[in-house]
């Protein structure tokens, strides 16, 4: 039960401080389940995130599933619940003001101010991720062809997972 | 070309989120366009723009935002919640059934050797959005900057987020403000 409100209280406070979405909060939420509680271990966290990519849907599911894995089907309801409750209340009461806003220049200064912030958090949840999930040169490779792949083409990235899942099964990464 | 905009129904809005939810791979913002502007048409071009900058300037999943704002829109608080329902339960379901499949079959090595690969795929991917993200930045010394200093702050040096962003979201937000356009 209290692993439960944990969970829930702690993804409530993520909910408000993910500007850029879900993927900007990696790193926390490592702090979150690997370092100071000790629920997974970061290959663990790594894997999860990995099922999280290979499945349909919004980016938010990594969540989800790190609450699956502390405790069960309530962990991950509860831990959706929480990354997505607090902010939906906010975008329900200000996209009126937005509207009502719409000429005003703050709109687009606080676009301009947030958008490296935002970047900044992409990136460093990449790093992040990257030392979690690579433990030998193969797999630095993997990861290295992969962003290349992904930034520079317009291929379907499902197909990229593909890939990265044959060379794991195949035991070269 | 018929351009009159059309206004959902509440099971219309739970099955267009619902499409879009379970059609997403890696990003599910593009088919959110593609199913409210182009095939629905329950929000114009501008519309749409218009709400997605709310969803992305606001905390939180942006898809999840961009939900609730065009569900209420149509139809209040049950208008958002059937949209963000739409969205989420599939994708929910399905996630729920591969971790089920994870859990059972976690130490059979060959399943460890995928999740190794999807793991290293999957952070590249991360890598690309970001790297994406920067090609877009304002060509501006603080912008460069200000990114660096929250990945570093965040990345290496391991500072709370919550800390970071009282501090950076503040001075950047005030960076923009002296950097602005003046429309005469």
């Amino acid at each position: 039960m209290s692993v439960l409100l944990s969970l829930l209280g702690t993804f409530s406070l993520f909910s408000l401080m993910a500007v850029g979405g879900a993927n900007a909060l990696l790193p926390e939420i490592h702090r979150y389940v690997v370092e100071s509680n000790g629920w997974m271990t970061g290959t663990e966290f790594a894997a999860l995130f990995a099922i999280a990519q290979a499945a349909p849907g919004p980016n938010v599911l990594v969540v989800s599933l790190i609450g699956w894995k502390v405790a069960g089907v309530p962990g991950a309801l509860v831990s959706t619940l929480g990354m997505c409750g607090p902010s939906s209340l906010l975008s329900f009461y200000v996209a009126r003001l937005w509207q009502r806003f719409r000429a005003s220049p703050w709109r687009r200064v606080i676009e301009r101010g947030l958008a490296p912030v935002t970047i900044g958090l992409v990136l460093g949840s990449a790093w992040l991720l990257s030392r979690s999930a690579n433990d030998g040169w193969a797999s630095w490779l993997l990861c290295g062809a992969t962003a290349m792949v992904a930034w520079k083409s317009r291929l379907n990235p499902l197909w990229l997972l593909g890939a990265g899942a044959l060379l794991g099964w195949l035991g070269l990464v | 070309m018929d351009t009159t905009l059309h206004t959902p129904s509440r099971q219309e809005l739970f099955a267009g989120f619902f499409s879009v939810g379970l059609s997403g791979f890696g990003g599910v913002l593009p088919l959110a366009h593609r199913m409210l502007v182009m095939q629905r048409r329950w929000l114009s071009d501008a519309e749409f723009t218009e709400v997605l900058g709310l969803g992305q300037v606001l905390p939180g999943p942006n898809i999840v935002n961009v939900a609730v704002a065009v569900g209420s829109r149509f139809h209040g608080v049950s208008g958002a919640l059937t949209a963000v329902g739409g969205l989420m339960l599939a994708p929910l379901v399905i996630v729920l059934s591969l971790a089920m499949l994870y859990g059972h079959y976690q130490s059979v090595p060959a399943l460890r050797g995928v999740l190794a690969g999807l793991a290293s795929a999957g952070a590249g991917l991360v890598v690309a959005m970001g790297l994406r993200l920067a090609e877009k930045l304002e060509r501006r010394g603080w912008c460069l900057a200000i990114a660096l200093l929250t990945l570093v702050a965040v990345g290496l040096w391991r500072l709370p987020l919550l800390a970071v962003l009282l501090v950076l979201a503040p001075l950047a937000i005030a960076l923009a403000w002296r950097t602005r356009e003046r429309r005469s």
